[in-house]
């Protein structure tokens, strides 16, 4: 990232775009939205030295709606295309959003080889527990007795996705868990988690105000995690956590040391005729 | 709620940081009424839209009451998140999750008297835990114009029927974008 | 002057070490001054199984098989019966092997030849460490005429990991095997040395794809290994570092074209290579870059489909998705190198195409080219001003997708770099406007379809975009691997005064329809030639062109490569009566 210092300190607000977000009034994501923006301005990085990369959903919408760059890519391949651009670009502040069934379903083995790799990028989740952009069929997040979902009337009946838990697993970095109504407290765990290296996992609970209502109640349920299983870089400590605590702590809940991958990019030869050595008779 | 990671919430100790926290608040409001302003453009509900407008600006006009409040004195530069409330979310922050593309204005100075009322209990909880006389002089006058707030919006809300049952029905399902 | 050529094939099994001995005869014959090409078949064993090295020896650059063998050397004789209909034989042709070294009395083919016996193995029990198929090496050298010094002064390069002792066990084999040999009837085509003095490379065609890449300016490659494109993926990993850039191996073909995406879009020139299979996987993606309109280079070796299809040889049927595979109206560029030599060119100007129309462009190698090694002239320096155009200022509103503008009415519209201030915009997959908003409104897509046909339709592809060769009324219209035999084939015609045209296309998409109807003036008779069952150049071609002339097809899905005299004899009645 850029030296903080040299930096000119812009307001939240100026990271936002023109365009008008056309999520549902009452939608989680907006409070996301603001989060972003706080962010960036916390850190100071400047909104062309940024790029915020999505699949699809209504999540994934989040670049259209910043004043970065942006890449708004096809369903599922968000984490790829930000692996390219932060391996070619590793100047950049790369983040990528999207939402449980754009991450979790068609976009699960980027996410598990994205952790593994753990490129130095942030991957927020706005997670609804829904396809919302699709008109509410169940998610991996989904709870297996909902009934809503009209492809699954009679519930999933299977396990649902644990994200953090695999994220841990296969090699993520930091792993937090936040609610989109405390748009200042997610705001702050997200300046720590860009600033930390590697592959930084934020999964925000974001309530669906049009399919899934109930949700609107989803902040009062959650509670912080305890302050001594935060943070902790214990993988044995914090796989504890997430494996049982039914997704109501929030808080960050493991900083890792593991490597990063970031090739270094720097030239040893001076001419590319130079190749031609191997060929020649 | 997310809390405030391992900071300890820490007592407000002058009336300057008061006065910052205030302002915050009331600039935060601001923010949020225009939002949901555009939000309701948006989606076409122009009356609640307008309504939205005038709020931020009543709540413009509680900046410039602060800022009067605040001459000559040198308040703390703290960004937005870094101010730390009670419970986590700031009172004005909560705003947008009350809203629907139906909402009608009845809703909307609910929403608007939720914040306000939310105002009221923090500035409340300031004053019970003052250790500073002038904090607790400045946050009991803070707390009294919070109530006037939420009794004039009451008395606004009268003008408006209470939406009956049924208010939120929406005959066309969803719309599927992508 | 008519090609002085010849073709030998060496088979063995169970660890007998062809494909290395194949290598060593090739290398050999180019330090001797030879050109040639080679190529390899095997069994579905991973290691063990029957091997074939298919090797032409020649007086001037081919990548065309001769019409049969002149020599076969089977280590042992059960090895051939695989490769029987790859090694098509003549009643001079020779046949050696060791009759000791068959198994449970396996023996040759039933097929043409004269069969003569050296007995390899006893040979090499009589050196330590001594390999057959080292004996077998000295005693084709002898044969053809090849000087033995040619041979050891390669040990060096082939044999290197081996270490010092194998080395000399080899030296040693190589020399009984010479001496054994003097028996042997001799093929003397090659013995006047060839070209000492013109600079020669030994390059596979997926070497010299990868070093079109680096050429072009890619300095970020994202790939998922699959046969037969792996070696150009191995070899670019190791060489991009050199210059600054990286290899990523993703863990599927989707995050591949992805990240190559999310590169570029960043400012970095990016590739990735693969075969059929990965390429359909892709096309949702390329469908992306060219929306979005970011450059990228997907390069196709194509094999035997449909499907996993025949994984090691090759094919020329991805022509279709390669064309039509994007689902949407996806105007982009197709492109395919017609030679080993010129998969260096062609793949460094699909960059270029690329980078400067701001789109997808996908580059049809095949097994046949990308897995055989030629012996051929130094490919030409071509350096296109290779540039995507970034915009040097930016107004208050940068508009990414402007129909028109600072870039003139080309279709290309500036575009630019993460970090430039002012710049920002979100590019989409979903349509737009020209500021890249998404848009659901007719006239922004009617605007943006009709920006990205042109820009690709109205540039000027010069000359590269075909091989014109030739005069005549009588034209062969092909592309790809098939231009090999089909340049053989009209060689010797010419030779026999018979002048008939060939037209490789480079550039199938876009079409050229000014281009090709210039290219097709005068023509009165065509015949299409491809390597494809379900004849998709054919149609391609009756589709986006006017075709204008009596029209005849040869077309052969793969495994077996076309051989000149099958070419000419499809031209019968068009052509005097030609002794092949």
């Amino acid at each position: 990232m850029n030296d903080e210092t040299l930096n000119v300190q812009l307001q939240p607000k100026q990271y936002k775009s023109a365009v008008k977000p056309v999520w549902c009034p009452g939608c989680g994501d907006f409070g996301v939205l603001g989060s972003i923006t706080k962010a960036l301005a916390g850190l100071k990085v400047q909104p062309e030295n940024a790029a915020i990369i999505s699949g699809i959903g209504c999540s994934s919408r989040m670049p259209t709606y910043l004043s970065t760059y942006g890449f708004h890519g096809v369903h599922g391949r968000a984490l790829a295309l930000a692996t390219g651009l932060k391996t070619a670009r590793p100047d950049l502040t790369v983040i990528a959003t999207g939402g449980d069934g754009d991450g979790f379903s068609i976009g699960g083995n980027h996410f598990l080889h994205t952790c593994r790799r753990n490129p130095d990028m942030t991957y927020i989740v706005m997670d609804n527990q829904v396809y919302g952009m699709t008109k509410g069929q169940a998610s991996p997040t989904t709870e297996p007795n909902w009934q809503r979902g009209k492809l699954t009337p009679a519930g999933t009946g299977i396990n649902p996705f644990q994200p953090l838990a695999i994220a841990l697993a296969s090699g993520a970095n930091f792993i937090a868990r936040c609610s989109s109504s405390d748009s200042n407290g997610t705001a702050r765990i997200l300046m720590q988690a860009i600033r930390h290296p590697g592959f930084s996992m934020v999964q925000v609970l974001s309530p669906c105000v049009t399919f899934r209502p109930e949700q609107r109640e989803w902040k009062n349920m959650l509670i912080a995690a305890p302050v001594a299983m935060q943070a902790t870089s214990d993988p044995a400590e914090a796989a504890r956590l997430l494996l049982t605590d039914e997704g109501i702590y929030t808080g960050i809940l493991y900083v890792g040391e593991r490597p990063v991958y970031q090739p270094k990019l720097e030239s040893s030869i001076d001419d590319i005729a130079e190749f031609e050595e191997e060929f020649r008779i | 709620m997310t809390d405030n990671s391992n900071d300890p919430v820490r007592t407000i100790g002058s009336t300057e940081e008061l006065l910052a926290y205030s302002l915050a608040m009331e600039s935060e409001a601001v923010d949020r009424f225009n939002d949901l302003a555009e939000q309701m453009e948006v989606h076409h509900n122009y009356e609640v839209a307008d309504l939205f407008r005038k709020l931020a600006k009543i709540e413009g006009l509680h900046i410039d009451n602060v800022n009067r409040a605040a001459e000559g004195k040198q308040l703390p530069n703290l960004l937005a998140w870094e101010y730390q409330w009670q419970g986590g979310e700031s009172p004005e922050g909560g705003l947008m999750e009350e809203a629907h593309y139906l909402m009608q204005p009845w809703h909307a100075i609910e929403l608007a008297m939720h914040g306000e009322m939310r105002a009221a209990a923090f500035y409340r909880h300031v004053a019970e835990t003052a250790v500073d006389d002038n904090v607790l002089k400045m946050a009991l006058e803070l707390v009294a114009e919070e109530d006037e707030h939420v009794a004039l919006l009451q008395k606004w809300q009268k003008r408006f029927p209470k939406p009956a049952e049924g208010w939120d029905e929406d005959l066309d399902p969803p719309a599927m974008l992508e | 002057m008519k090609l002085q050529a010849l073709s030998i094939a060496l088979t063995g099994s169970g660890g007998s070490g062809v494909m290395t001995t194949g290598s060593l005869l090739l290398e050999a014959a180019a330090k001797a001054g030879w050109y040639g090409f080679m190529s390899r078949s095997a069994g579905p064993q991973i290691r063990g199984g029957e091997a074939a090295a298919v090797i032409r020896l020649s007086s001037e650059p081919t990548e065309s098989p001769d019409d049969s063998f002149d020599l076969v050397l089977a280590i042992d004789p059960d090895s051939m019966t695989r490769f029987a209909t790859e090694i098509p034989l003549r009643a001079d042709s020779l046949i050696i092997s060791d009759a000791e070294a068959g198994r449970r009395g396996g023996c040759l083919p039933d097929v043409p030849g004269q069969v003569l016996d050296l007995p390899m193995k006893k040979l090499a029990k009589t050196i330590e460490g001594g390999r057959p198929n080292m004996i077998a090496l000295g005693a084709i050298a002898r044969v053809i005429g090849l000087p033995e010094a040619s041979i050891y002064s390669v040990f060096e390069k082939i044999l290197k990991s081996k270490g010092p002792d194998v080395i000399e066990a080899s030296r040693a084999c190589v020399q009984a095997g010479f001496n054994a040999g003097a028996g042997l009837p001799v093929i003397e085509r090659l013995t006047a040395a060839a070209d000492l003095d013109t600079e020669r490379w030994s390059i596979t065609g997926n070497e010299a794809a990868g070093l079109g890449a680096i050429r072009g300016g890619i300095r970020f490659v994202a790939a998922y290994p699959i046969t037969p494109a792996t070696e150009l993926l191995e070899w670019l990993a190791a060489s991009l570092p050199r210059v600054g850039g990286v290899l990523v191996q993703a863990e599927d073909e989707l995050a591949s074209i992805n990240q190559v995406i999310g590169a570029s879009f960043g400012g970095t020139p990016a590739l990735t290579a693969t075969s059929g299979p990965g390429l359909a996987l892709m096309t949702e993606s390329i469908g992306l870059a060219v929306c979005a309109e970011v450059p990228a280079v997907i390069l196709d070796v194509m094999r035997c489909g449909p499907s996993t299809g025949i994984a090691t040889k090759s094919e020329q049927s991805d022509l279709n998705i390669a064309l039509n595979g994007l689902h949407g109206d996806a105007p982009h560029l197709v492109l395919a190198p017609t030679s080993i030599t010129d998969c260096v060119f062609t793949t460094q100007w699909a960059v270029h195409l690329a980078e400067s129309l701001q789109t997808a462009a996908i580059v049809l190698s095949d097994q046949s080219l990308g897995q055989a090694r030629a012996i051929v002239k130094r490919p030409p320096d071509i350096s296109f001003l290779t540039r995507r155009l970034v915009p040097e200022s930016f107004e208050e509103t940068y508009y990414r997708y402007a129909v028109s503008g600072s870039g003139g009415d080309s279709g290309v519209s500036p575009m630019s770099i993460p970090g430039q201030a002012g710049g920002q915009y979100t590019a989409d997959g979903l349509e737009h406007n020209v500021a890249g908003a998404p848009s659901s409104m007719p006239e922004d897509h009617y605007a943006q379809l009709e920006k990205r046909e042109r820009k690709i339709n109205e540039f000027e592809y010069g000359q590269h975009w075909a091989d014109l060769e030739g005069t005549g009324t009588t034209a062969v219209i092909t592309w790809g691997s098939a231009t090999g035999p089909v340049r053989e084939a009209l060689s010797r015609l010419r030779e026999q005064g018979e002048d008939i045209r060939l037209i490789s296309l480079r550039l199938l998409a876009p079409e050229r329809p000014l281009e090709m109807a210039a290219a097709l003036e005068g023509i009165k008779r065509l015949l299409v030639v491809e390597q494809s069952h379900s004849r998709q150049f054919y149609r391609y071609l009756r589709a986006a062109y006017d075709l204008n002339a009596e029209t005849r097809l040869f077309n052969r899905p793969g495994p077996l490569p076309f051989r000149p005299n099958e070419i000419i004899q499809q031209l019968a009645g068009w052509v005097g009566e030609v002794t092949t």
